[in-house]
């Protein structure tokens, strides 16, 4: 496999959706590719750092205007 | 123009109509939520018996991270908020027709990515397009490659880092931010996607790998030794 070959693959990689020939194959690319194992770190990083990324609480106006509707249509909250 | 709204507009009633039938199916392949707690289900066995406190927990639980959803997809406030308010409407509505195959939050998901979807379909009309094909994989090789240092996130404040994340994902083409948030932010399977989007799953694919690279290079930006910007 050439470093086209692991670009194209890149994502099935990640996702661990290799067929185990392929991944091989691709493994031994990158044991003396030092660019498509830079390139493999760094978007695996990438996709942690989005993953670990937390919402921003929402706006309390937002909050307000989005639980008056629901209680228009769901009624006073009653268990 | 009215005709094409109201035609795309039904296309896609329709579409949601035949995603409401296909979001209970069993499906082998889904990704572990991590933000679904525990007691989720209690809570959605008792909003479906009437509890609409429980109902309003859920919406508390999640209205934070469905607002974020919103806001990736369509990029824009007054259309976030206003998904993400459907999302919850629509999601009360059709409770019955959850039958628990998914996390509520997974079903929740697909239901606000398809309200902010017909939102930036309104608004970018004819400028984006989910079904088409991508170019081929000749601009795929990444040209900025520079060392990172094993934590480069560290050298930011969360605050500093949410802004940057939130930057790059406003930057990138609707076609790869989307299918980008929903299979990595939101976890949803590549399966998943494809039937929320109702694209194939070679079309998540080919979107995300583009997506995921494009995601790494504009970090790269940042996060290159040396570079605090």
């Amino acid at each position: 496999m050439n470093c086209k070959g692991v670009i194209r693959e890149l994502s099935n990689y990640i996702d661990g959706d290799l067929d185990p020939a392929v991944k091989l194959e691709l493994e031994r690319h990158l044991g003396h590719c030092e660019d498509c194992t830079m390139i493999v770190d760094q978007t695996k990083k990438s996709i942690e750092i989005l993953c670990d990324s937390k919402p921003v609480e929402l706006p309390s106006d937002v909050r307000s205007r989005l639980h008056a509707a629901l209680r228009q249509k769901i009624g006073p909250a009653q268990t | 123009m009215f005709n094409a709204i109201f035609m795309t507009e039904k296309g896609l009633t329709a579409r949601f109509l035949s995603l409401l039938d296909t979001l209970s199916a069993p499906n082998p392949h889904r990704l572990p939520s991590s933000v679904a707690r525990e007691d989720e289900h209690l809570l959605v066995a008792g909003a479906k018996k009437g509890d609409t406190a429980a109902f309003e927990e859920l919406v508390n639980r999640y209205e934070d991270k469905i607002l974020r959803l919103t806001k990736n997809i369509t990029g824009n406030h007054e259309d976030a908020e206003d998904a993400m308010q459907n999302a919850f409407l629509k999601a009360y509505s059709h409770l019955q027709d959850f039958h628990g195959d998914s996390r509520f939050y997974t079903w929740l998901v697909r239901i606000a990515a398809n309200e902010s979807l017909m939102r930036l379909r309104k608004r970018r009309a004819n400028q984006f397009s989910l079904d088409e094909p991508v170019q081929g994989d000749t601009d795929l090789m990444p040209r900025e490659l520079e060392d990172w240092g094993p934590t480069p996130e560290q050298n930011y404040a969360q605050a500093e880092l949410q802004r940057i994340l939130a930057e790059i994902i406003e930057t990138l083409e609707p076609e790869f931010r989307i299918v980008l948030v929903l299979r990595d932010l939101e976890e949803l399977s590549t399966q998943e996607t494809a039937e929320a989007l109702g694209v194939s799953i070679s079309a998540v694919k080919s979107r995300l790998l583009r997506a995921r690279l494009k995601l790494r290079e504009k970090l790269n930006r940042h996060f290159r030794r040396g570079t605090l910007n």
